[in-house]
């Protein structure tokens, strides 16, 4: 294989390439900007001043506590939002009574931009990470939960029809039918959720002091002494972290998924 | 000793007042293979589904083996229209095959009925593949080895041999001739070809149009076992494939003129 790589392989290969080029591209757009004098280096430092930054925050404990912080409350936040959103999408799929009893609730509570709740969950909760987690999750709920309600809706009516013909029982109906046939939603909707819920935790960290994270070390580098470099590394670090669960996901789809044509 | 199947005055109404079946009577004798022949849409799936206790009937009762049908009978497996979407993409053939087996069975005996069921049509190589990566015909194969593997008293096919070259069609009307001999197994088969009903039936029955009635009921006379290529130049197989063909085509009788 190592002479001559598989397509899927060489696509992957392409696809990782062309990534690279277009981050270089914009690192030197960074760059470029920064030196030429056409905004202040403290606003917006070059580039390479940002990645010297950052291998310097890499390296510093109290950083590295803060990204863990994060990423732990990331971790707890999506798992909680799905073991709450995958039943809850299930059962509304399937059962059209509690879809139409819950429906005004939740176009009530949909529209809500989750980060317009950080005040009232901050005076709920309080400052420690239970309020961004409580936020995080509410948050990803909804696009798991509705993605698992529209695949559970688009299951095969012939696997249906097929299930009850070799007198399959309910347990069995989930678990080798409903749950790997809505898997692949699901995992979309995690990515979704992923997302919404890293936006919600860095915001909540950002605004609410004493919430430890990225977020609260961006905040005191901003405010303390304007410290953009130092602003721009941890916010690269947050994408880089999204990023990451990205490729988890991608893994994950690959591994256990390939059956499906769900992107 | 009651037929396997009685139909009697079923009536199948989809809701939109226009009746699927309004009425329709027929009976199945244990170790029969009969063949319904009707055109598109006339209802014969509708029937299936609702011998298969998958549909409550709006009128009119089913009976397997003398009971009302109420859920789905004892010894029953169906082959579905969509061999296709009726397979699992996510799970192996084998477990594709052992989905339908009763859940007492121990491990060893699951898998020796998935080995035979698969042996039977012909699969035993690709136990470990997903359907996706099975040809249309493979994948008819293996929905009907997962019929197979239950070992059915009544097996009921809805075109189950539709969309497969003439090759592997040929084979499979075979293995289902060899099946029935070898398990005894009665069998209600849709078909839209006339050649095939005959070939496999020993009864044929035409349906009219929708809302489908029987309007033919033919015994099919023809030496056993059965050959592909003598059975079809038999004068008995023409003289019924043109009798079917007739009634399937004028269901309210011959016009007066004669035919060229
Ligand atoms: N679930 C349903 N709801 C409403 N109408 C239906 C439903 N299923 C079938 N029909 C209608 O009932 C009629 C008979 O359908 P059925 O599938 O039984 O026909 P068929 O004889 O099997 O046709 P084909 O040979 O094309 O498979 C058709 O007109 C179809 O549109
Ligand atoms: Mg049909």
């Amino acid at each position: 294989m190592g002479a001559n790589p598989s397509p899927a392989r060489r696509r992957r290969t392409t696809v990782a390439v062309r990534g690279a080029v277009g981050l270089l591209a914009f690192l030197a757009v960074g760059e470029v900007v920064g030196r030429s004098g056409l905004v202040a280096p403290e606003l917006l430092p070059p580039s390479s001043v940002v990645l010297a930054r950052l291998a310097e925050i890499v390296g510093d404990p109290a950083f590295r506590a803060d990204v863990v912080a994060t990423v732990l409350a990331w971790v707890i936040s999506l798992g909680l939002a799905l073991a709450i959103a995958l039943p809850a999408g299930l059962l509304l799929g399937s059962v059209p009574g509690v879809r139409i009893a819950t429906r005004a609730l939740v176009e009530f509570l949909r529209p809500i931009p989750s980060v317009a709740l950080i005040p009232l969950a901050v005076v709920l909760i309080g400052q420690g990470p239970g309020s961004k987690i409580a936020l995080a999750v509410y948050a990803a709920v909804w696009p798991i939960m509705f993605n698992t309600i529209y695949a559970v809706a688009d299951v095969d009516p012939v696997l249906r029809e097929t299930a009850a013909a070799f007198r399959v029982g309910r347990g069995r109906f989930v678990a080798r039918v409903l749950l790997p046939a809505v898997a692949p939603f699901v995992l979309t909707g995690v990515r979704l959720a992923a997302a919404i819920a890293l936006i919600l935790l860095v915001s909540t960290e950002l605004l609410v002091g004493g919430a430890r994270g990225i977020g609260e070390f961006i905040t005191q580098a901003g405010s303390g002494g304007g410290r953009m470099d130092l602003v721009l590394a941890a916010t690269v670090v947050a994408g880089l972290v999204g990023l990451g669960a990205n490729a988890l996901c991608t893994a994950v789809q690959r591994r256990w998924l390939s059956w499906s044509d769900v992107p | 000793m009651a037929p396997m199947l009685e139909v009697r005055d079923l009536v199948v109404d989809y809701g939109d007042g226009t009746r699927v079946l309004d009425g329709l009577s027929l009976a199945v004798a244990r170790d029969e293979v009969v063949c319904l022949l009707g055109p598109s849409g006339c209802g014969k799936s509708t029937l299936l589904r609702a011998v298969a206790g998958l549909r409550p009937p709006d009128g009119g009762t089913v009976l397997v083996r003398g009971r009302p049908v109420d859920g789905v009978p004892d010894g029953l497996a169906v082959v579905f229209q969509d061999y296709g979407r009726s397979l699992m993409p996510w799970s192996t053939v084998a477990r594709n095959v052992a989905f339908g087996l009763p859940r007492d069975l121990d491990r060893p005996t699951r898998a020796a009925r998935v080995r035979e069921a698969l042996g039977s049509v012909g699969l035993a190589d690709v136990a470990d593949r997903r359907p996706g990566q099975l040809s249309g015909g493979m994948a008819q194969r293996v929905a009907i080895a997962r019929a197979l593997a239950c070992r059915p008293t009544l097996m009921l096919m809805d075109e189950p041999f539709a969309s497969v070259d003439a090759q592997t069609r040929a084979d499979l009307e075979d293995l289902l001739l060899r099946v029935r001999r070898e398990y005894g197994t009665t069998v209600l088969l849709v078909t839209h070809d006339i050649d095939e009903s005959v070939y496999l039936g020993d009864r044929v029955l035409v349906l009219s149009p929708r809302p489908a009635a029987v309007v033919d009921d033919l015994t099919v006379d023809l030496p056993s076992p059965r050959d592909q290529i003598t059975t079809r130049e038999d004068d008995g197989f023409v003289r019924l494939r043109t009798r079917a063909a007739e009634r399937l085509r004028y269901p309210d009788g011959a016009p007066e003129t004669p035919r060229a």
